[in-house]
């Protein structure tokens, strides 16, 4: 990681400065300690910087466990480089731990000899006791493996805030940025985006402003003028693409790209959903931007949000509900309506760890069985799922492209990795963006409620419009008229064309992309949000030598016309999933290939480290055999 | 499919589609749906500005026989699909058309939560006290010891009362009659319809095949006038044949009193279904046969926003003030160039 250790003169003093590729930082304190907002503060710092920058927050389901307690702790774990970043990294270089429960529960993933800096005012005998700790970590020489910072910072925060009018626990809500200006003078990243942000949000309250500021300063500071660190970082700007970015999460992305695609077809956008982690943040983004003619509506369960979502659509709005899993099991019904009535809707499913309420704060990819088969009788949609933060914006572009184009429903997976995520994305021009092409019949068209395009899409002919009244339902239909009919043939003949429907939206999709060889010996091949860890452990192996190459789906109904061909071209085919293996099943049978599945269910995003060693594993194996 | 002209007059045959009609015979569902038909003429309703969103059952049929735009959803959401489709497009007519097991069983919560949020929606409530779609189960207003197919000792499940329900949750409008009462009910759905806000309407309907004649008491010749009670605005509550009995106020407990010796309209209890405060027109719904007469007729009627109105003023103040521009949009928040 370390490209040139030749150390640099600081502009003051002789510190010596250490250049490195790319460093990975965790906060980490009580979910009060606003170890969220440090961790974004630098993340946003980084980006404007020029860094790339790639996160992962990390927060427990309950919004505020006892103070000091191991079930409260709250992280955030940021990467920024001069290289392109595609994972928030496997382990940290440096921890920043505000309690002693903190230290505890994050130690382990810090590197061998890492910084690590204390809020050493918190190891109290109470807050030890909270963290079960029977020793002081700090005094028992279980942390002499790493450079280890103890620094006051309650003390320290309090002394910085003092000419401000804030005291007490006011004035101790500041000790994140405290502890976010010692890492900013560490790692050279500039005050002034934070300074700013500080001013915009505190604006009304003065001394929230000047205090959040001094402390921010007053941990500067201390940096620079105690010389308790033997070196400072430094990471340039990395080589990116001109344009204009900002740093976006998964969810927000989700929300514009919704947005921008009622925008460009010219129609309302109606959001029913009933809030659940980690799925919220969806509705409280486009709650806010109801000048762009978005209507949400927070509904009273989940059944009521995709039921009024299939209402809307039905009426002519470009209509999506967002959930996770447990909403999507309650969805089940109604989506199977929209099914049988042929209606362009969209699903957001932000999955998290299940079954039942599982892990709500934490990602995996366990519902993707759901998506394709969770549903009565022979329920086709289309599946398609994002890779990255930003690539939500794209995909959910894409899935109202789909449901509006063939008249169905699209499930969008995503998870609470890319949700919460977050990383810089070039902004579009709003001029290049896909247009949504929406077709209502118009007067004097031949009219019936099922006939078909050649796409097999039924036309959408809307209430309010004269002579097109007509009826549907959950009940089957007769092809053609639509009226009821329970006829064996027809209802064969329906099933066949809902399903052919939706193999044919292959046709409108790109083809898999192979990054590396066209063929070798082992193609890793994923979904969704393991894509920068894949890439990255791919591109690895690759730089070792290995015939090893890399694909990912964000389609997996219908796939990609060419994932036969692309697999065939391989020896061997691996497949990392965040679930026990449910799109090897389907690959397998689709493709009669033996993939081998590597699996993980944490909660948490696979290391690349564990796919590069599975990949050696592999690729030696197969020399040997 | 048929094209007409939005101006001209219809008549019932044209709200009819083309479908043949698989109620039982003697349901009484085929009254129902002619009294619709007849106050749509009444109302100069247009065909395509008019929706019919059912669940399912047998009522939830209904929209199959309209030959306006409708949706037979699934079992209790007709209210969440008749929501979605009210709120993208406000300027539409939208009917609902239940059941007792559709609405207040499977469907409980989304009729509390559409009427608290007064959209403009008119719920047509068929109650038969029966599942009829199924094979005749008890329902959840079926009375308690009633013997069906699920229940044969009887039933031990205390029912509900949709009107009480209705009024727990606010609704500025709520009102009864019955199938056969054929200008009653089309007084009482022209009313609905004219209502903006959630209109609730809980119909009395025969269950020929699976209930039948469960509300004989308050449709026979020789009984309704002393079973049944009409309510009229700002009128006193007088009921029986010759119009000889009242209900007067003990307290907050209502009695039946006989007029004459002494008591006169004057100490009666007097009907207002503009009061603001819901807490009459719940007390009237709470008087049942045999104790009391069943009122029929609009038990409350107030003016409250409707939800879609309220959203849609926040989308187009939001509009006004703030001028959508997409590019805007997405650099929002701290951006940055990079050459
Ligand atoms: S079962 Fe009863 S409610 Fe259903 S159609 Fe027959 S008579 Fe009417």
């Amino acid at each position: 990681m370390v490209t040139a250790a030749k150390p640099q003169d600081a502009k003051k003093g002789t510190m010596p400065v250490v250049e490195l590729e790319a460093i990975t930082v965790r906060f980490c304190g009580d979910s009060g300690d606003g170890m969220q907002l440090a961790g974004t503060q630098m993340t946003n710092t980084s980006a404007i910087f020029g860094n790339d920058v790639s996160t992962l927050p990390d927060y427990p389901a309950e919004i505020r466990a006892p103070a000091g307690s191991l079930a409260g702790v709250s992280g955030f774990q940021l990467r920024f480089g001069s290289v392109k970043l595609r994972t928030p990294g496997d382990q940290v270089d440096a921890l920043v731990a505000m309690n002693p429960a903190a230290l505890k529960t994050n130690i382990a993933d810090l590197v061998p000899g890492g910084v690590l800096v204390v809020n050493e005012d918190a190891f109290s005998d109470a807050n030890l006791a909270k963290a079960h700790c029977d020793t002081n970590p700090l005094d028992d020489g279980s942390l002499d493996g790493y450079q280890l910072f103890r620094i006051p910072v309650d003390k320290l925060n309090t002394e910085a805030c003092k000419d401000t009018g804030l005291t007490g626990r006011a004035a101790a809500r500041c000790r994140n940025f405290y502890a976010l200006g010692l890492i900013y003078w560490l790692y050279g990243r500039p005050m002034e985006p934070t300074l700013r942000w500080v001013e915009t949000k505190f604006g009304s309250k003065p001394a929230v402003a000047s205090a959040n500021a001094k402390a921010l300063r007053g941990g500067y500071y201390f940096g620079e003028t105690t010389e308790m660190f033997p070196s400072r970082f430094l990471v340039k700007p990395a080589k990116i693409a001109p344009g204009t970015y900002r740093t976006i999460s998964g969810n927000e992305a989700t929300a514009l790209g919704l947005l921008a695609a009622a925008n460009s077809a010219g129609k309302t956008l109606f959001y029913g959903s009933y809030p659940i982690t980690p799925a919220s943040d969806i509705l409280h983004e486009l709650a806010k931007h109801k000048n762009f003619s978005v209507c949400t509506f927070q509904a009273e369960d989940e059944i009521a949000a995709v039921t009024s979502v299939v209402g809307a659509a039905f009426a002519g709005a470009l209509a999506v509900t967002g959930t996770s899993g447990p909403g999507v099991a309650l969805k089940a019904e109604a989506i199977g309506l929209a099914v049988m009535t042929e209606l362009p809707i969209v699903i957001v499913n932000v999955q998290r760890g299940g079954p039942s309420t599982g892990l709500p704060t934490k990602t995996e990819q366990a519902d993707l069985n759901q998506a394709l088969y969770g549903r009565n009788g022979e329920s086709p949609v289309c599946v398609i799922s994002a890779s990255t933060p930003a690539d939500c914006f794209d995909m959910a572009i894409e899935a109202f492209r789909i449901a509006c184009e063939f008249m169905t429903p699209v499930i969008l997976l995503t998870d609470g990795y890319l949700a919460n995520g977050a990383e810089p994305w070039r902004i579009p021009n709003p001029a290049s963006l896909p247009q949504i092409k929406i077709r209502h019949p118009k007067p004097g068209d031949s009219y019936q409620p099922y006939q078909r395009d050649d796409k097999l899409a039924r036309p959408w002919a809307i209430p309010g419009t004269p002579g097109f009244e007509h009826r549907i339902g959950g009940l089957e239909k007769s092809d053609g008229s639509g009226d009821v009919c329970y006829d064996p043939d027809n209802h064969d003949n329906m099933v066949r064309t809902r399903r052919a429907k939706i193999d044919g939206i292959a046709s409108t999709i790109p083809d898999l992309q192979v990054r590396g060889d066209k063929s070798g010996e082992l193609l890793v091949l994923g979904w969704g949000s393991t894509y920068g860890m894949i890439a990255t452990a791919v591109e690895a192996c690759q730089a070792k030598g290995m015939k090893v190459s890399s694909a990912h789906l964000k389609y997996i109904d219908p796939l990609p016309k060419n994932t036969g061909d692309v697999l065939k071209r391989f020896d061997r085919v691996l497949m990392p999933e965040m679930n026990l293996g449910q799109l090897v099943v389907l690959i397998r049978a689709r493709f009669l290939i033996d993939v081998v599945s590597l699996t993980k269910m944490q909660g948490k995003p696979f290391m690349v480290c564990e796919i590069e060693s599975k990949i050696e594993e592999l690729i030696s194996n197969g020399k040997t055999s | 499919m048929s094209g007409d002209s939005a101006t001209v007059q219809l008549t019932a045959k044209d709200y009819a589609s083309d479908q043949e009609i698989r109620w039982c015979p003697g349901c009484g569902d085929y009254a129902i749906l002619a009294q619709v038909k007849k106050a749509l003429v009444g109302l100069g309703a247009e065909r395509h500005n008019t929706v019919f969103v059912s669940g399912i059952g047998c009522s939830s049929r209904f929209p199959y026989y309209m030959n306006t735009y409708g949706f037979h959803s699934i079992h209790g959401r007709a209210l969440g699909v008749a929501t979605g489709v009210k709120i993208a497009n406000p300027d539409l007519h939208v009917w609902v058309v239940t059941g007792d097991g559709d609405a207040l069983s499977i469907g409980g919560n989304h009729l509390l939560h559409t009427i608290r949020r007064n959209v403009d929606i008119t719920v047509l409530l068929f109650n038969n006290r029966i599942y009829g779609l199924t094979k005749g189960q008890y329902s959840p207003t079926s009375p308690l010891g009633k013997k069906t197919k699920s229940t044969p000792q009887g039933s031990v499940d205390f029912p509900l009362h949709p009107l009480s329900v209705a009024i727990g949750a606010e609704a500025t409008f709520v009102a009864r009659t019955i199938d056969v009462n054929v200008k009653h009910l089309e007084y009482v759905l022209e009313r609905a319809a004219a209502h903006r806000g959630t209109s609730f309407v809980e119909i009395y309907q025969n269950c020929n095949i699976f209930n039948d004649r469960a509300f004989e008491y308050a449709t026979s010749k020789d009984q309704k006038h002393d079973t049944t009670l009409q309510l009229e605005h700002n009128r006193p509550l007088v009921f029986g044949k010759d119009r000889d009995k009242g209900i007067r106020l003990n307290g907050m407990t209502p009695e039946v009193v006989a007029l004459g010796d002494g008591i006169t309209e004057d100490d009666l209890l007097f009907h207002d279904e503009r009061s603001a405060e819901p807490s009459l027109a719940y007390l009237l719904s709470r008087m049942h046969h045999p104790d009391f007469p069943e009122p029929i007729g609009v038990f409350r009627c107030v003016e409250r926003s409707s939800y879609e109105n309220l959203l849609w003023d926040q989308v187009k103040t939001a509009a006004s003030t703030d001028a959508p521009d997409l590019g805007t949009l997405l650099q929002k928040g701290d951006s940055w160039v990079v050459d």
